[in-house]
C-alpha cells in the first residue's frame, strides 16, 4: 500500500465538523469533472491511490478513468462498500425488499433464476457475494488492490457477533477479485480480536487513529498498545480528528508507530494536498 | 448481564441489535422479525441469538430484563404492552403510539409496573444540543425573542414508494418521521409547545402523505417560533436538523456537529467573548465504547442499560416526554386540516 492514500469525503459532502461545510462542498464537487480536477492534481503531485465509497458518481470517475486508460493505467483505487446512505434510504422510502429489488444485480426475475429468496434463506453468503459484486462493478477494468468494507457494516456484523462473515468475506474477495480484502471500523482493538478469531491473519485495518482520541472506541490508551505491540497493518483516517487539530501536530503524532502503512486523508486545495502529503511521507519515513 | 431482545430488524433495530450485542453488560438473547431473510442470517452467524418470526411465542419462550421495540409505529402498542406487564423494561423507537389513548395507557401501564422506560430520541444524546440546553437553562440569551426547529433530508425524492413510512394510518409520513425529531428536541432543549398555528402540510411527491411540513408553534413560556421540516429535500445527503434560537442578549444555532453562539456581550463565567464562539462536536460528544452510527445511537442505548441494570427511572427520553411530542403532531394534524 502506499503511504498516503487520497479519501473522498471532501467530494461527498462529508464533514464530521460542519454540516454547513459540507453543504459547501456540496456546491463545489456538483459533478464528475470537479472531482476529477482535484484527483489528477493530486496524481501530479504523485499520489497513486484513491480510496472511495461506492457513491454513484464515482461510476463515473470509474469510467473517465477506462476512457483514459493511458494516463491512469498505474492508478490503484481502493473502493469502500457499501455507501450505505444509499440503502438506508431506500429501506426508508422503498421498505426491505424494495431496497433488495432496486439494488440487486439485474433485475427481478434474473435474481429469481439464480434461486432468488428462497435460496437466499438457505445461504447468506450467497446474497452477500450478490452484494459485494453489484457494488463492485463500476471498478472493472481498474487496478484494485484492497477492497474494504465500510465502517458502518464492518461494526454491525462486529456488534452482532455474525464473525463468520468476516471470514467468508475474506475468502471470497482474494478468490474472486485477486484482491486484499481491507476493514474500516470505528472499534479496531474489538475488531482485531474477532478477526484474529476466525483465522484472519495480519489484517489490513483502517481506523480513526488521533492524538485526542476522537472516534476511537475503547480509548486512544488501548489503540496506541494494539499499534505498538499487535500484528495487523494498520491505515489511519481521521487523523486531523474532523479538524480539530492542526496537520504537523497531528501527523507527527503517527510517527511514533512504526506499524502505519498509510494515512488516508482528503483535500481540495493542491496546496494542501502537497502539504499534507509531505508531513505523511516524512512521518511515515 | 441484561438479557434483551430486539424486535424488529430495521434499520434501527439492527442498529441497536449490534450495540447491545457489543455492549459488556448486555447479552442479545433473542431477535423477532417477519422477514425470514434477516433470521436466517441470524441463525446461520450467531446460533447464540435466538432469532423468532412470531412475538408472542418469543414472549412466551425468552426470559428477558429489556426490549428494543423497533417495529412499525401501528404495532408499539400491542408489543411495549405486552412487555410491560411481563415486568420487562422497554426501549421503544419513535414515534411512540400512533394514538395519545394508547400512548397514554402506556405511560401509566409503564409506572405501574415501574419499568425503565425510554424513546429512541437520539438527538438528546448528541453534545451539540446538550451543551445548547445547558447554556439556555443558564439564561446566556437573556430573555427569547423567537426561536426556528429545522429538518430537511432526501428520504422521498421521486413518485414512487412502498414501505409502511407511506402510509398515514400506519405512522408514516414527514411529520411523523422527521418532524417528529424536531418537536421532540424543541419541546425539551426550548420548552413545551401548547398550540400551533398556520400549519402547512404539503405533498410533494407522496400519495397518501405529508413531505414536508411548516407550521408556527406556541410554547408554554409565550414564546413562538418556526417549525420547518422537509423529508424530500435531495440537496441533504443525510438528515439535517437544527435549531435556532434568538433572544435579547443574542442567539444559538445549534446542529449535529456545531454549536454557534453569538452573545452581545461577553460571559466570563461561560468563557464566551463578545460576538461569535463556535463549540465543536470533537469537543462535546460522549465517550463511548462501541461505535456505530454515531455516538448518539450507542449513548442512548448505554443510558437505556445502565438505568436497567440500576433500577433507574432515567429521565431523558422517557414515554411521558415522547407521549407529549404524539400529541403536538395531533395538534399539527388537525391544524394543518383545517
Amino acid at each position: 500500500m502506499d503511504k498516503v492514500l487520497f479519501g473522498d469525503n471532501q467530494f461527498f459532502a462529508v464533514n464530521h465538523l460542519s454540516d454547513e461545510k459540507s453543504r459547501e462542498q456540496a456546491r463545489r464537487f456538483k459533478d464528475a469533472q470537479s472531482i476529477m480536477y482535484v484527483l489528477d492534481q493530486a496524481i501530479d503531485l504523485g499520489i497513486n491511490t484513491f480510496m472511495c465509497t461506492t457513491h454513484d458518481r464515482i461510476a463515473e470517475i470509474t469510467e473517465i478513468m477506462r476512457n483514459n486508460s493511458g494516463r491512469y493505467s498505474r492508478f490503484n483505487i481502493f473502493p469502500c462498500m457499501p455507501y450505505a446512505h444509499k440503502y438506508a434510504n431506500a429501506v426508508t422510502e422503498l421498505g426491505p425488499l424494495g431496497a433488495m429489488k432496486q439494488y440487486l444485480p439485474g433485475n427481478i426475475f434474473s435474481f429469481a433464476a439464480k434461486g432468488g429468496l428462497a435460496l437466499l434463506n438457505k445461504d447468506f453468503s450467497k446474497f452477500m457475494e450478490m452484494l459485494i459484486d453489484a457494488e463492485l462493478k463500476m471498478f472493472r477494468g481498474i487496478n484494485t488492490p484492497v477492497i474494504f468494507i465500510q465502517n458502518v457494516l464492518t461494526d454491525m456484523i462486529l456488534g452482532l457477533g455474525a464473525n463468520e462473515v468476516f471470514a467468508e468475506y475474506h475468502a471470497y474477495i482474494k478468490k474472486k477479485y485477486n484482491a486484499e480484502p481491507g476493514y474500516i471500523t470505528m472499534n479496531m482493538p474489538k475488531l482485531l480480536d474477532v478477526l484474529e478469531s476466525v483465522g484472519i491473519e495480519n489484517p489490513v485495518i483502517c481506523s480513526s487513529i488521533n492524538k485526542v482520541g476522537f472516534r476511537m472506541s475503547g480509548g486512544r490508551e488501548l489503540y496506541e498498545e494494539y499499534l505498538r505491540n499487535r500484528t495487523f497493518r494498520p491505515v489511519a483516517m481521521q487523523v486531523l480528528a474532523a479538524g480539530a487539530l492542526r496537520p504537523k501536530e497531528a501527523i507527527d503524532y503517527l510517527g511514533q508507530f512504526p506499524k502505519i502503512e498509510s494515512v488516508l486523508f482528503g483535500a481540495s486545495s493542491k496546496s494542501h494536498i502537497r502539504e499534507t502529503k509531505e508531513l505523511i511521507e516524512a512521518a511515515l519515513s | 448481564m441484561i438479557k434483551t431482545a430486539v424486535i424488529g430488524l430495521g434499520k434501527m433495530g439492527l442498529s441497536h441489535a449490534a450495540i447491545v450485542g457489543a455492549h459488556p453488560e448486555a447479552k442479545l438473547s433473542a431477535v423477532c422479525d417477519t422477514l425470514s431473510l434477516m433470521l436466517s442470517g441470524v441463525k446461520q452467524y450467531n446460533p447464540s441469538v435466538s432469532a423468532y418470526d412470531d412475538f408472542n411465542k418469543m414472549m412466551e419462550q425468552e426470559t428477558l430484563d429489556a426490549v428494543f421495540v423497533a417495529t412499525p409505529t401501528k404495532l408499539h402498542y400491542r408489543m411495549v404492552k405486552a412487555a410491560i406487564e411481563k415486568g420487562i423494561h422497554v426501549f421503544c423507537e419513535k414515534p411512540f403510539s400512533l394514538t395519545l389513548e394508547q400512548g397514554r395507557e402506556l405511560v401509566d401501564l409503564a409506572a405501574q409496573h415501574k419499568v425503565v422506560n425510554q424513546v429512541g430520541y437520539h438527538n438528546h444524546f448528541i453534545g451539540t444540543f446538550r451543551e445548547m440546553k445547558r447554556l439556555l437553562a443558564k439564561g446566556i440569551i437573556g430573555t427569547p425573542f423567537h426561536f426556528t426547529g429545522e429538518a430537511y433530508g432526501p428520504v422521498v425524492v421521486r413518485s414512487k414508494s412502498g414501505s409502511w413510512r407511506s402510509q398515514a394510518a400506519e405512522g408514516g409520513g414527514c411529520l411523523f418521521d422527521y418532524a417528529s425529531h424536531v418537536l421532540n428536541l424543541i419541546q425539551e432543549v426550548i420548552g413545551r409547545p401548547v398550540s400551533v398555528k398556520g400549519t402547512l402540510l404539503k405533498k410533494f411527491y407522496s400519495r397518501e402523505v405529508e413531505d414536508a411540513v411548516f407550521s408556527s408553534l406556541i410554547l408554554k413560556n409565550g414564546l413562538s417560533g418556526t417549525l420547518s421540516v422537509n423529508w424530500s429535500d435531495e440537496t441533504y445527503r443525510k438528515m439535517s436538523t437544527s435549531l435556532m434560537i434568538l433572544g435579547e442578549k443574542g442567539k444559538i444555532i445549534c446542529d449535529a456537529t456545531e454549536l454557534k453562539i453569538y452573545l452581545k456581550e461577553e460571559n466570563a463565567s461561560e468563557g464566551l467573548s463578545k460576538g461569535w464562539s463556535i463549540k465543536y462536536i470533537t469537543d462535546l460528544a460522549l465517550p463511548v465504547n462501541f461505535y456505530l452510527r454515531g455516538e448518539e445511537y450507542s449513548a442512548q442505548v448505554d443510558y437505556f442499560i445502565e438505568n436497567v441494570k440500576n433500577r433507574t427511572p432515567g429521565n431523558i427520553n422517557t414515554f411521558e416526554q415522547a407521549l407529549y411530542t404524539d400529541s403536538v403532531i395531533e395538534m399539527l394534524i388537525k391544524d394543518g386540516k383545517e
